[in-house]
């Protein structure tokens, strides 16, 4: 296993988000985290992306804890895009992107062509070229969480967590993003509201509730009629439609 | 060079431009820093004063001129370049580290704890004469840093509870100030205060340089060094974290070094504001968002702003200086409002 965490548990102002979660992260593939509002999935993947320091437990990058790992070598090996990024700088698209190479360059290195050629392959991959030169402020939401996904991918990570990245999306916009994941090839940890785009688009889910991890498996076996009806407390039904099972609510 | 990109379309723009016309222009403004004042002298009477001091000839010049322009005027357009070039570069590093527009290199509470440690110098007498102003300030103004630092960690960390500590921190210190002065001072100390809590140049001598200088360079060197963290701070702490800034460390050490420069250019100058506040937004319609063109870009910018405005001070009423704080202002407002709104046109 090359990213796990280990009984990992994280308190804020007293209150226990996070409550001895053991994750056991698969070596590829997109691996949804599913669980209601203030479940402990963004903590979650906070603490996996070393951006939150654990309060007992480890996370472990290669059979390592995270926090004997350099800031910028966990940058160069997992990339974070946040829900909602926002900044006041003006800045290019392009500008986002090369962002990504920071913990590469170090502190002093100059910008060398590779770093220009991983730019233009990251924002070639998200479809994203054509903007590199406008403004961040101009951008819409679906195209500002597409750069992020390209500045992300500008740290060459092997792991990409992602923190409900359709949720200021709308439907067309959501699945844009979600095809462009699963067409990236990438490892991916994702943190998803919606059940039936975790049930069709992971390949594997854990989910989480009350800052447990309490079940994790392939959708179908794992997103049940008895754990939704468990987790989130509504009926719901599993259809078997034409492009797979669906989650129907009542 | 830059990972940011290089030219912003609609601006004449580049750093390379930039710190070429900078040049020239801090050139100029220091040559009329030397020539101008109550007692005009020569640019002869400048180049021999010079050649004399810096490399040892032996030229004939008036001795009392070649004092007014060596002792006098030279040194305090150097102290008044460093002075300006300090609270840019604090102003640039607080409005990335704290993510905020408004920041500025008093928002740390650094100017009140400086005024209230120099009133109780001038007014109660602190020290008993051993203890200048100037350390009063410097120790008045290292305390309230520590007082915000103290209070800001202790309640959360984040950018918000600094600017909240900051702002808690200056009413207390500003409120002790007031009541000394209310309480003990007489008018003519009264009128002192006044005149130096709005910045002066006017006591500045060679010494005085040689604690501006080394700190501005000890200060610019290390901002460079931390300027691409401080670009990894675009979209909050979480996000420069996740792009390998160790945050907590960074905070630590660019908010103590701002509060560094910050006090040594109020323990010498006062408490000189604009500069820190709007040199950095001015400069960043020319050289762009990325950090280390910025505060390159602002030191240049802060250090001309200030030698124009020390001279300003010396000229506009005739005989009379007036408080350089009131020229930052009076001058720069108007020259960022046009800077505003033609600005408004490129974005």
């Amino acid at each position: 296993m090359s990213l796990q965490s280990d009984n990992i548990s994280w308190t804020s102002g007293g209150a226990a988000i996070v409550k001895g979660v053991t994750l056991q992260v698969p070596e590829q593939g997109v691996l949804g985290l599913v669980g209601p509002n203030g479940s402990g999935k963004s903590s979650l993947l906070r603490l996996l992306a070393g951006v939150r320091r654990g309060s007992g437990g480890a996370v472990l990058v290669d059979q390592r804890p995270i926090d004997t790992i350099g800031r910028a070598e966990i940058a160069r090996r997992l990339a974070l895009v946040e829900q909602h990024a926002t900044t006041d700088v003006v800045l290019t698209a392009r500008d986002v992107v090369a962002l990504g190479r920071l913990p590469h360059r170090g502190a002093l290195g100059g910008w060398s062509a590779r770093d220009e050629e991983i730019v233009q392959r990251a924002l070639a991959r998200t479809g994203m070229t054509r903007s590199a030169g406008q403004s961040w402020s101009t951008l819409s939401g679906g195209e500002r969480q597409r750069i992020q996904i390209a500045r992300a991918l500008a740290q060459e990570p092997r792991e990409l967590l992602m923190d409900e990245p359709t949720n200021h999306l709308d439907i067309r916009h959501q699945l844009d993003l979600l095809r462009l994941l699963l067409s990236l090839g990438t490892h991916v940890i994702v943190a998803l509201h919606d059940l039936n785009q975790a049930m069709a688009f992971c390949d594997e889910v854990a989910v989480m509730s009350e800052g447990q991890l309490i079940a994790q498996g392939k959708p179908v076996e794992i997103l049940t009629a008895e754990l939704i009806g468990e987790v989130f407390g509504v009926e719901a039904m599993i259809v078997r439609g034409p492009n797979g099972p669906r989650i129907s609510f009542f | 060079m830059s990972g940011l990109t290089r030219a912003r379309s609609g601006s004449v723009s580049g750093l390379g431009p930039f710190l070429l016309a900078g040049s020239v222009a801090l050139t100029l403004a220091t040559c009329c820093a030397v020539l101008f004042g109550e007692i005009t002298v020569t640019p002869r009477e400048v180049l021999s004063t010079l050649a004399n001091r810096l490399f040892g000839f032996d030229l004939a010049v008036d001795p009392i001129r070649e004092g007014i322009v060596w002792h006098y005027r030279l040194s305090r357009a150097v102290v008044a370049m460093c002075a300006g070039a300090s609270l840019a570069i604090c102003g640039v590093v607080l409005q990335a580290l704290l993510r905020n527009p408004l920041a500025e290199p008093y928002l740390l509470g650094i100017s009140a704890g400086a005024s209230t440690g120099a009133v109780l110098v001038i007014v109660l007498g602190i020290g008993a004469g051993a203890v200048t102003v100037s350390a009063g300030a410097m120790a008045g103004a290292l305390l309230a840093f520590g007082f915000v630092a103290v209070l800001s960690f202790g309640s959360g960390r984040g950018a918000e509870r600094v600017i909240l500590a900051g702002i808690a921190g200056s009413q207390l210190f500003n409120a002790a100030t007031a009541f000394i002065v209310t309480s003990s001072a007489s008018a003519e100390q009264t009128r002192g205060i006044m005149f130096w809590l709005l910045g002066s140049l006017g006591g500045v001598r060679w010494p005085d340089v040689g604690l501006a200088l080394p700190v501005l360079l000890l200060g610019l060197a290390f901002c460079l060094y931390r300027a691409r963290a401080l670009d990894a701070f675009a979209f909050g702490e979480d996000a420069a974290a996740s792009l390998g800034v160790d945050v907590a460390r960074v905070r630590v050490e660019l908010l103590g070094l701002t509060a560094l420069l910050t006090a040594c250019v109020v323990s010498i100058v006062g408490a000189v504001g604009f500069v820190g506040l709007v040199i950095p937004h001015a400069t960043r319609f020319f050289v762009g968002p990325s950090h280390g063109r910025l505060i390159l870009g602002s030191a240049l910018a802060g250090a001309i702003f200030m030698v124009l405005a020390d001279v300003l001070s010396r000229l506009v009423l005739p005989g009379q200086v007036l408080p350089i704080g009131v020229i930052t202002a009076l001058f720069g407002a108007p020259a960022f409002a046009v800077l505003l709104w033609r600005a408004r046109g490129g974005q």
